[in-house]
């Protein structure tokens, strides 16, 4: 079957910047992502754990992205405006989709 | 003296505090014990609709009085001065930096809703009556703290502050828990005793037992929390933990007097002023001081402030206001 080449964009951020980080980036043109419920790690931030959360001060969630490759570099540069000073992680790894036009 | 004794003894073997007690106990032993997160989530929404709901009535049975307003603008006061106290003392006893002080502080100045439900439930219990609209108060007293911590920090140069955007500005005057803090609150208002008796059997008879269970989950995070971040709870840090509600609740006391509440009132002030945020203003700080220690605030407030003020703090508040307001 025919694939075509693409970029998947993890974001692992804060729960509190959710909404920054998907406003930022709709408007660099990023119209599809996934939001994933993070239960649980450890960083430099220290151990975190979903469960007991009392609120989303220390919750964490996963924004997932799939984009075509020329447009990798405006995402990114929407993405680490906001979340440069904060705690996560932004991971870029080559992938395949079947649909090329949708992305 | 015989009387706080007994009111701290009375309170401290509560199922209420022994719930909390219980969930310290477990987390720290490493109990695979958890309240699942929608749970805590269902049960908060509860005990706030619960509580401001019964505020409503309150006012609506008893009237509004001038009083009102003047507790409103006291609860905003003590809300900017507290982090200020606050972040003086967290300067002169421990080592924190300017923004880690400043981001603890506003805790300190923000309120610890938890707090205010467990100290009108052993209000209810001892039969002393307050004013309903102190559960506006409560809510008033959310937000000004996170600007004064905005303040100190831009006051020293304001490295490490992301400032106050309207977004942020917009997400604490309409965080979940002060909406349906205030909401519920005016519903109780507009229906007053009759909307109350429709739905008491969902909102009064089970309380106590939801609260029970929410301070169970909240003991359960308290111990997490002091089991993860004790190793920073220094000897000054630990003595600001509970030095900073004694001083709270003496400047809750003196609005609470000034303005002539009932002890109860006085009383419900002096928690209000005691206590330290732990829901809206630490989501407040990620955004605002990224760079502040979160486990610092966090700790502080929900490991050694708020259970300070849930047995020992809370019956010594009631008892004080009740010497001093003659009730």
């Amino acid at each position: 079957m025919q694939t075509h080449k693409a970029k998947r964009v993890e974001i692992t951020i804060e729960a509190v910047m959710e909404s920054r980080l998907t406003d930022a980036l709709k408007k660099a043109g990023v119209t599809g992502f996934t939001v994933l419920p993070v239960l649980g790690g450890s960083g430099r931030s220290g151990a975190w754990n979903r469960s007991g959360q009392i609120s989303r001060a220390s919750g964490m969630v996963q924004v997932v992205c799939i984009i075509k490759p020329d447009r990798l570099d405006d995402l990114l540069d929407s993405a680490f405006a906001v979340v440069e000073r904060h705690i996560g992680v932004v991971s870029v790894v080559d992938c395949e989709v079947l649909r090329a036009e949708r992305f | 003296m015989d009387q706080l004794l007994s009111l701290a003894a009375e309170n401290l073997i509560s199922p209420i505090i022994l719930s909390f007690v219980l969930g310290v106990a477990a987390s720290i032993a490493r109990s695979d014990l958890s309240i699942p997160e929608a749970v805590a989530k269902g049960l908060s929404i509860y005990l706030l609709f619960a509580i401001g709901f019964k505020g409503g009535v309150s006012v609506a049975a008893h009237g509004i009085d001038g009083k009102l307003g003047l507790a409103l603008l006291s609860g905003i006061i003590l809300s900017f001065v507290l982090p200020l106290i606050a972040f003086a003392l967290l300067r002169v006893m421990t080592r924190m930096d300017r923004l880690d002080a400043a981001a603890v502080a506003a805790h300190y100045g923000s309120i610890s809703i938890v707090t205010f439900v467990a100290a009108t439930s052993v209000l209810e219990s001892q039969g002393i009556g307050s004013e309903g609209y102190m559960v506006a108060v409560a809510a008033a007293m959310e937000a000004p703290a996170i600007l004064s911590a905005l303040w100190l920090v831009a006051r020293g140069g304001g490295s490490g502050s992301k400032g106050m955007d309207s977004t942020l500005m917009r997400e604490i005057m309409l965080n979940g828990s002060i909406v349906l803090l205030v909401g519920s609150f005016f519903i109780g208002w507009a229906t007053g005793e009759k909307g109350l008796a429709e739905i008491a059997p969902f909102i009064v008879s089970p309380f106590k037992g939801v609260l029970c269970l929410f301070l169970l989950d909240m003991g359960l995070v308290a111990g997490r929390g002091l089991r993860e971040g004790g190793r920073i709870l220094r000897p000054g840090v630990l003595a600001f933990g509970v030095l900073m509600p004694l001083i709270g609740s003496v400047c809750g006391l003196g609005f609470g007097l000034a303005l002539g509440l009932s002890s109860g009132g006085t009383a419900l002030m002096m928690v209000l002023s005691a206590s330290a945020s732990y829901i809206a203003v630490p989501a407040a700080m990620r955004v605002a001081l990224p760079e502040a220690n979160p486990s610092l605030y966090l700790t502080l407030s929900l490991g050694v402030t708020f259970p300070f003020n849930l047995t020992l703090g809370i019956p010594l508040y009631v008892a004080v206001a009740q010497m001093m307001s003659g009730g």
